[in-house]
């Protein structure tokens, strides 16, 4: 077991600097930890954690110098990946009346994304399958996809609204990365556990100069994999594929309809949402128009529109949607579940819908929820 | 006789039906043929028959005040037309008139009708039959009403 | 990475390429329903097969599906198209010779060459009759293959009806059973009124050993799959076409979803019972 010094992570965001890479991680903003370019370790949310309940966030002092004791906020690592608006492709109007195509933008920049959570990573992994793993590659997510250098962090202290052992995702990650963290605070000792998933991985963190963990240091990292998996606030419980594929009528999608606010915030903060919606944007002078690819919510009315109106006119159909979706046709579409357990759904639904509580409802009446 | 018994047994209307009860149905029956123009029957009349299309075709008309008469069904060959000998009053709750040269099988339905309260077997078999056609033709009224074509705002679909 | 790989990693796919219009029709009085044939700049392009879509982009305006409503032996594609929307709309003031935007084909195809042996009954309702037309074609090119071919067609009026020549020449040449029929009379219309479930219950076929394929709205859809099967024709070999927003075609915007099904990718054309719990569930 190898192990590096917090402060070893000023270096770690240098190499990657160096190496070319813009490196992204979690900062504090406006109240939250978000995503943003990190110049050093400093930039990193230092002794900050942060609470989760329904419809509740907030961060608050640790008292200690933990680099990453919080466990997410509002952003996901999609706002890189699929970002929230990217023109894919400029059309240009020729004068004899024909157009051609080309490049909507600049070749995205090499990202390192630092602190990604073992269900970011399934999250990421979920996002793979569908623009990358179907008959046609989408040219957009392929290009910032490829060479992302992945810094997983796995979790210490699941929060209030976290499930990822519930869907297998964490709170350890076992592949998937390039360089995995664990950070360790115990006692007057404060290490990182590292290990490499990547030769690429492996190389970077020999830069690093980690040391063989002590015995006193390795009982601690295997405590605390060995604790976070109990420390969930939420399971999910019962065959949700199942329950909800045979619970199309069930009054439960009326009753919750009558509290969702089809603000669309679950599918802004889901991790894995991939809705879009293709807005064609003309200059003034008409010989330029950008096809623009903004994300899009199955709870906008806009977003089932067929002729003669939206198909799905009332707020249960697209709740419907939305968790049938995500827990049990996406097994169908894309060989997994469409949800890892991150909790922010939950989080941040303004009056506290729980995707976990829905399903034991449903489950309860069907006879499909767990023990 | 017989040439109507023939072309009872070749009806689908009329299948499951005993040969017995099949000529005793028929012993109900007459050929009978109209001129393009011609109307079978007219709204209010006494609905006395109905009958079997045996070929050419029929349109269905109600009269609208101020507006020509609007056909809200045609029939052809192998439809049965007309029910409402079947329920009191016994009146015509339209016009039939024939668009082309139609032949048809003629019941005399009143007739008929005392045959079926004498043999409630009999009677059921047919009431059986007139239903299936009458809720045929209250779904395709239901359909015809909801106005599936008609066309709203949006830019989205296979046909445009 | 070979160099193909490397140039499809590259490209995007939702560039439109640019097709010519070779001919503009009007297909009903106003001009509302219209029929383009498009050929592609390049002269080079994948072959539609009856039931596909392509998307018809329209410069600094927008891209929406159309289904084929023809496939000719150059190469050339015919889209039939009403004008309801913004894009469509637009689309209206186009002329012979202009340019427009396609990325095809996608979707699934109707599955003609399953009806070979058996009789085939086709019902379209109003446009739907558009994507069956290739059908059509299909059936009429290797007509000995087939059993007794029925279309069945309805409209809301006698003004409703598209390939009105077309129509005719099928009725002169009587290598199918063709029945049309209409919502709404008027007074010049001399053939038949009612919906187009009555012409499919008129029989003339033999629905054991027949193929189904339905194309209009679901209403009418839901209605003529039950009237087929109470003429024997089991769903399993009903066919419908089932339209949702359509707005990638890749299976990426997550528009077109019906249950766990994408309409752009895994249809347009499904068997009737995968649809059965979108015409029975209110807003799936």
């Amino acid at each position: 077991m190898r192990v590096i010094a917090p402060q070893a992570m000023e270096k770690l965001v240098h190499l990657l600097s160096d190496d070319g890479y813009e490196v992204v991680g979690p900062t504090v903003r406006e109240g939250a930890i978000v995503y943003d370019r990190l110049g050093g370790m400093d930039d990193l949310p230092i002794g900050r954690g942060d609470d989760h309940g329904q419809g509740h966030y907030r961060l608050r002092d640790r008292g200690d110098k933990a680099l990453f004791g919080y466990v997410v906020g509002p952003h996901s690592w999609k706002k890189y990946l699929f970002p929230p608006r990217e023109t894919l492709v400029r059309v240009l109007r020729r004068d004899d009346g024909g157009f051609e195509t080309a490049p909507g933008e600049a070749p995205p920049p090499r990202r390192a994304f630092i602190g990604v959570r073992p269900c970011e990573l399934a999250a990421i992994a979920v996002q793979d399958r569908v623009f990358l793993g179907q008959a046609v590659r989408d040219r957009a997510y392929g290009a910032r996809r490829d060479g992302v250098f992945l810094v997983a962090v796995n979790c210490a202290e699941p929060g209030g609204t976290c499930f990822c052992t519930s869907m297998g995702t964490g709170p350890r990650a076992h592949g998937g990365f390039d360089l995995a963290l664990t950070e360790v605070i115990d006692g007057d000792g404060h290490f990182l556990v590292a290990e490499a998933g990547s030769e690429a991985g492996g190389r970077l963190l020999e830069r690093l100069a980690p040391r063989e963990a002590t015995e006193a240091e390795r009982t601690a990292a295997e405590r605390v994999w060995r604790e976070a998996p109990a420390r969930m606030g939420r399971s999910m419980r019962g065959d949700a594929r199942e329950v909800l594929a045979r619970s199309l009528e069930h009054p439960r999608w009326e009753e919750t309809a009558a509290r969702c606010l089809s603000c669309a915030n679950c599918t802004l903060v889901c991790p894995t949402c991939f809705c879009a919606q293709i807005e064609e944007r003309p200059d003034l002078e008409g010989k330029v128009s950008e096809r623009v690819r903004s994300w899009d919510s199955c709870f906008n009315g806009e977003h089932s529109y067929v002729i003669g109106g939206p198909h799905r006119t009332t707020v249960a159909a697209r709740y419907r949607q939305w968790l049938t979706h995500k827990l049990s046709t996406w097994h169908a579409q894309f060989g997994s579940s469409g949800c890892v357990g991150c909790g922010r759904c939950i989080t941040w639904c303004p009056v506290g819908i729980d995707i976990t509580e829905e399903v034991a409802a449903i489950g309860a009446d069907t006879g499909g929820s767990g023990p | 006789m017989r040439e109507l018994l023939e072309i009872l047994q070749g009806q689908s209307f009329f299948d499951g039906l005993t040969e017995a009860q099949l000529k005793l149905v028929a012993a109900f029956a007459a050929l009978r043929s109209f001129e393009a123009g011609r109307y079978l029957f007219r709204e209010h009349e006494p609905a006395d028959a109905f009958y079997l299309i045996r070929s050419g075709r029929v349109s269905l008309e109600s009269l609208l005040p101020g507006r020509q008469p609007g056909t809200f069904m045609t029939l052809g060959g192998g439809d049965m037309l007309g029910w409402s000998w079947l329920i009191p009053p016994y009146r015509w709750h339209y016009d039939a008139r024939a668009l082309e040269p139609v032949h048809t099988a003629h019941f005399d339905a009143a007739a008929l009708r005392e045959r079926m309260d004498h043999d409630p077997v009999l009677g059921y078999a047919l009431h059986k039959r007139f239903t299936m056609l009458i809720v045929e033709r209250l779904q395709a009224a239901r359909l015809q009403h909801l106005d599936i074509y008609a066309s709203g705002e949006g830019d989205v679909g296979l046909g445009g | 990475m070979s160099a193909l790989a490397a140039e499809l990693q590259g490209h995007e796919p939702m560039a439109p390429e640019p097709w010519r219009i070779l001919a503009v029709r009007r297909e009903v009085a106003d001009g509302e329903v219209f029929t383009w044939t498009l050929e592609p700049l390049s002269g080079r392009a994948a072959t539609a097969r009856p039931g596909q879509f392509n998307m018809l982009y329209l410069f600094g305006v927008g891209e929406v599906a159309i289904s084929v409503s023809a496939i000719e032996d150059d190469g050339a594609v015919v889209h039939t198209i009403r004008a309801v929307g913004s894009v469509t709309r637009a689309m209206q003031g186009l002329r012979t010779g202009e340019v427009v935007g396609v990325r095809g084909p996608f979707g699934t195809a109707w599955p003609v060459a399953d009806a070979k042996g058996r009789d085939l009954v086709l019902a379209a309702g109003g446009i739907g009759l558009a994507p069956l037309r290739p059908v059509v074609h299909a059936v009429l090119a290797r007509r000995q293959d087939f059993g007794r071919v029925l279309l069945c067609y309805g409209a809301r009026s006698p003004r409703d009806l598209i390939f009105r020549d077309e129509l005719d020449e099928w009725q002169v040449r009587r290598e199918l059973d063709l029945r049309v029929t209409v919502d709404r009379g008027t007074a010049d219309w001399k053939g038949d009124v009612g919906v187009v479930t009555q012409l499919i219950d008129r029989g003339g076929f033999d629905g054991r050993n027949a193929l189904a394929m339905v194309c209009g709205p679901e209403v009418m859809m839901r209605f003529s799959a039950l009237s087929l099967h109470r003429r024997g024709v089991a769903p399993e070999r009903t066919f419908v076409s089932m339209e949702r927003s359509m707005r990638c075609a890749l299976g990426f915007c997550g528009h077109c979803q019906i249950g766990p099904h994408f309409v752009c990718r895994d249809g347009p054309v499904f068997p009737y019972p995968v649809m059965e719990p979108a015409f029975r569930v209110n807003e799936l």
